[in-house]
């Protein structure tokens, strides 16, 4: 099913002067081809400064791509972006100046130690010895890495050098920060921990552009999402826009008695059966109203469902639906219908 | 901050960095190091009676063939030095520390100008122990003017700074250590083939060419006249032309694989 591409930013895809005031990042076309493959097919993008906006997609979608683009560690073929108020292609020192990068791999150096690590970046930064020292001692502070300071960071553990390469990003200050799959990797503890840090980030009026495989993750921390499949931005909105694309909720019957089975799926309208299964799919939006007039019916007839349960679409949905990954077992239940 | 402020700035910030990781990790240089001072020991204790036999016409002198051997030895430091450069080169290029530099607002080249310096340094600190050796076991300048001893320093810091530029050069294009430590071998090995040995003119006719025309050779010789006051000849402008060539070749590979962007 071809999802409906919300465009929000399609309509502003040829301003007559590309400088949005308020955008933190603005792109329109992006392209980025190596040999025959396309990574990029012209994504746009409008980002206000001060968000969180998620690049959502799978493994190869691109993500990555944009965000080194975006960063200004490689050139796009085509199409053009400002970030920070300033052209990627024309002014990319400016841009520098402007932003915090955080790849997939980590940007640490392992032969010295954390405290070296953050001392290194403010040398960088131009800042003086002591008020290097200072931030320094700051942001190991913060990130909980004042113990482990002194000890090289090729011993930290995957946690502990993600924090490490956060806390380094922030020593220059930067008012826009990109987090390449930040949580991949980590185990769940680090991870909420890791969120954490990032809801601190927005707090503190940073925009923050992050990529993610997780949908709970662009859930949970992004204002806006956009979903990438096949270099093209497939669907963009808020959770709640996205979440909406999707046919609504259902709730799920299940039996273990095929009689049963049989006569509920007689008596009920609008069902979707799985024979197999002896499960009954009934569009529902799970609200109380229309949940007890299904509990209703099913007593007004004497049937009685061995479970039910109510199904709320969830971002997944969105996910399989628009990058069209038909093993998804939802997917194929839904198939059924 | 002016360009060229921010260029100091910023390479004397990466040069601590090289310099703090030398520090921190001596093991990689001074095993750099065994290979020279082992042939040092080698050539004169093991081998020495019959290469001083050759060298002083008959005569098993060893302090003749020390004199000979130790300015080679001194070359073959500064090609076996640089391989650690070529090494770190190419594990910095495999991390992701190199992508965070990119983003910054940091002097482009700055990376790379404190690996060539750290690596200048690291030679010279090299040839201070490898020459320490040679001292230890025999080895007298004579008649060097002071003169001399500035040229000769300034020679091998030269050399160096083309060696360094060319394993820089070797490090970007390896896709780990071991690539760039595999990659980096002519620069041990050509010394073997030069006249750090035995002389170019002992060598066979159909090699002579290439052991006397190949970088080492010059300049080993030069180092030889300037500190044992040997005929030094052609040799002088060719080791100036083989430096300064192998600084620009390395300087413009290393930077045009630099600016490439990276995948």
């Amino acid at each position: 099913m071809p999802p409906r591409v919300m465009s929000t930013f399609k309509s502003r895809s040829a301003p007559a002067s590309p400088r949005p005031s308020s955008d933190a990042i603005f792109a329109t076309g992006l392209r980025k081809s190596y040999g025959d493959k396309t990574v990029l097919d012209g994504i746009g993008l409008s980002i206000p400064a001060g968000s969180v906006f998620a690049l959502l997609g799978p493994n190869g979608a691109g993500k990555t791509t944009a965000v080194k683009i975006l960063s200004t560690l490689i050139t796009a073929d085509g199409g053009q972006a400002q970030v920070a108020g300033h052209d990627i292609a024309a002014e990319p020192q400016k841009v520098r100046a402007a932003i915090g990068v955080t790849g997939q791999f980590s940007a640490v150096d392992g032969l010295i130690t954390g405290e070296e690590n953050m001392l290194l970046m403010a040398g960088l930064h131009h800042l003086s010895k002591r008020e290097g020292r200072r931030i320094a001692a700051e942001l190991l502070q913060r990130f909980d890495l004042v113990e482990a300071a002194k000890k090289p960071a090729s011993t930290y553990s995957g946690g502990m050098k993600r924090r490490l390469d956060i806390a380094t990003t922030l020593i220059g200050n930067p008012s826009i920060i990109f987090l390449d799959e930040p949580t991949t990797g980590l185990d769940p503890r680090s991870r909420h921990n890791m969120w954490g840090i990032i809801r601190e980030l927005v707090s503190g009026g940073v925009t923050v552009f992050l990529t993610t495989q997780y949908l709970d993750e662009a859930d949970e921390l992004a204002d806006r999402i956009a979903v990438l499949s096949n270099g093209k931005i497939a669907a963009e909105g808020s959770a709640e826009e996205l979440k909406r694309l999707v046919p609504g909720g259902h709730v799920r019957l299940r039996f273990t008695d095929p009689a049963a089975y049989r006569s509920a799926a007689a008596a009920l309208r609008e069902v979707a059966r799985n024979d197999e299964a002896l499960t009954l799919h009934i569009p529902s939006d799970g609200s109380q109203r229309e949940l007890r007039s299904l509990l209703d019916q099913l007593a007004s007839t004497g049937i009685e469902a061995d479970e039910l349960t109510v199904h709320t679409p969830d971002l997944d949905d969105v996910f399989f639906a628009l990058t069209g990954d038909v093993a998804h077992p939802a997917q194929t239940e839904e198939n059924v219908r | 901050m002016s360009a060229l402020s921010l260029a100091v700035r910023d390479s004397s910030t990466m040069l601590r960095r090289n310099l703090l990781h030398a520090r921190r990790y001596p093991s990689l240089t001074l095993n750099l190091l065994l290979t020279p001072v082992m042939m040092l020991l080698l050539f004169v204790y093991i081998f020495g009676d019959v290469m001083s036999a050759g060298i002083g016409g008959g005569n098993a002198d060893r302090s003749a063939y020390i004199a000979y051997i130790v300015p080679g030895i001194l070359m073959m430091t500064i090609g076996s030095t640089v391989i650690g450069s070529a090494i770190s080169v190419s594990a910095d290029m495999a991390e992701g520390l190199v992508a965070r530099f990119r983003t910054m607002a940091i002097h482009r080249s700055s990376l790379i100008i404190g690996h060539v310096v750290g690596s200048v340094l690291q030679v010279l600190a090299a040839l201070l122990l490898v020459g320490a050796v040679g001292v230890a076991i025999g080895f007298r300048s004579v008649d060097a003017t002071v003169l001399e001893w500035l040229a000769a320093f300034g020679l091998v810091a030269l050399f160096a700074l083309a060696l360094t530029w060319i394993a820089v050069g070797m490090g970007m294009a390896s896709p780990n250590a071991e690539a760039a430590s595999n990659m980096a071998m002519p620069l041990i090995l050509l010394p073997l083939i030069s006249s750090a040995f035995i002389p170019a003119e002992t060598m066979p006719g159909w090699f002579q060419p290439i052991a006397e025309y190949q970088p080492f050779t010059p300049a080993i010789e030069t180092l030889r006249g300037l500190l044992l006051g040997t005929e030094i000849g052609h040799n002088g402008w060719m080791a100036v032309a083989w430096s300064v060539g192998l600084s620009v070749l390395g300087y413009r590979w290393s930077m045009a694989q630099f600016n490439k962007d990276p995948r």
